[in-house]
């Protein structure tokens, strides 16, 4: 039986990351996939001139969580560091391992 | 002038040098990512376990004076560059805090290239100088944000966290607490590992620095006259403080010279992580060009090697 449930994915100069990573959990997301990546966007310049690369997180959520955890990046990061965000709509099957019980 | 000809060819520079012309050309060189991060564990941790077993050897008496005038060079460089930064440079509240960030701390690869710089040219050096760079490193950094006045909310911690548990300051200290208990017996079984290549590594350190730092130098010209001229000003001013007051607190010639090219020099990998974690309406454009596009390579190829005959002149000032 597949749900229907909203994909969180940010891309992000690595510096951040575990403030990232923490304000996802605090939205009560049950995990999240963190990989290493490179590319360039509108602020090519990293302050960790050494740690080029940057960071993608991924975790997957109900859609009012994805939209709590846009809202407080949006609010807290966008402004001043090297952060994109997007939702995507996925399905999955066992959805209430995605989704804690509140 | 022939010291400045004797200190530009060295393996250490040249190799910087050698970094910038890979960059210039467009070579398809590349130090890993992986290999970087290795090597400055490496220097770090031998510059640590070096400076551990110096101090047991050093008496506390004569240690008191240096590290008292590094901490006092450490929490006073800051405004001075932070003036300097915006009345000559013209750079605004954030930004001139940011860079001043930088300046009140100190850059490791300098310190070791002043060392190696005040061998060639002669100098003995005092062994306990590792100490003194982590005094250096932390104070610096963290007036410099005070100057900014409005840090991001948290950002002073998260900053404070950053800098002390951020890998240069945790080796520095750790490995001296190592080399410390340990002493110069028991740090002879690992000396043929930390010692003797130590030289060798430090090369390719700076050969990877010195691509990094072509990319900086490309962004100068954005920067303009005025930066560049403060970028040259801040290393000697600072480091002609540090020399005499490394000479003044009893230091060696050599040991006052190094410990003017830390003074002089602007941290690049504490300071820029903490910078952007507590200040990030800085523009790391400003204050990663001044460091390592203008400040290393000036202090590398000139700022040194004046410093070391500073020294030398200064010296008979103070019997």
């Amino acid at each position: 039986m597949k749900t229907l449930l909203t994909q969180v994915t940010i891309v992000s100069e690595s510096l951040i990351k575990d403030e990232l990573l923490s304000v996802v959990r605090r939205h009560g997301a049950s995990g999240y996939t963190l990989s290493r990546v490179e590319g360039e966007g509108s602020r090519s310049t990293r302050a960790h001139e050494i740690e080029r690369h940057n960071v993608r997180i991924e975790t997957i959520v109900s859609p009012q969580t994805a939209d709590a955890i846009l809202g407080e990046l949006a609010e807290r990061y966008f402004e001043d560091f090297a952060v994109i965000a997007w939702l995507t709509e996925v399905n999955v099957l066992r959805g209430e391992k995605f989704v804690s019980e509140e | 002038m022939e010291l400045l000809v004797q200190n530009l060819v060295s393996p250490v520079v040249l190799a910087f040098v050698l970094g910038l012309l890979a960059r210039w050309v467009k070579s398809d060189l590349e130090i890993p990512d992986a290999l970087y991060q290795g090597l400055s564990i490496y220097l770090l941790f031998a510059i640590g376990l070096k400076g551990g077993v110096a101090l047991t050897e050093t008496p506390i008496s004569q240690l008191i004076a240096p590290c008292a005038v590094t901490l006092l060079l450490g929490l006073l460089t800051p405004f001075s560059a932070y003036l300097i930064l915006t009345r000559l440079g013209k750079l605004g509240r954030i930004n001139g805090a940011a860079a001043a960030a930088h300046y009140g701390s100190v850059s490791a690869v300098t310190f070791l290239a002043a060392i190696d710089a005040a061998e060639i040219a002669g100098r003995d050096t005092d062994d306990f100088l590792p100490a003194l760079v982590a005094i250096l490193e932390v104070p610096g950094i963290l007036v410099g944000l005070l100057l900014a006045r409005k840090t991001r909310r948290g950002g002073l911690q998260a900053a404070v966290h950053e800098i002390v548990t951020g890998k240069s300051i945790f080796l520095l200290v750790g490995g001296m607490a190592i080399g410390a208990l340990c002493g110069a017996e028991k740090f002879a079984s690992v000396s043929p590992f930390f010692v003797d290549p130590f030289k060798g590594v430090l090369c390719l350190f700076l050969l990877e620095l010195g691509m990094v730092a072509a990319g900086r130098i490309q962004d100068v010209r954005r920067a303009g006259w005025r930066l560049v001229f403060v970028g040259c000003l801040l290393p000697l001013l600072h480091g002609m403080a540090g020399t005499m007051a490394g000479l003044a607190a009893g230091m060696t010639t050599g040991g006052a010279a190094v410990l003017g090219a830390m003074t002089g020099s602007a941290s690049y990998i504490a300071a820029p992580a903490a910078v952007r974690i507590a200040l990030p309406k800085a523009s790391p454009g400003i204050y990663l060009t001044l460091s390592l596009g203008i400040t290393f390579p000036f202090n590398i190829g000139i700022g040194i090697p004046l410093l070391i005959a500073f020294a030398g002149f200064c010296e008979k000032l103070f019997p």
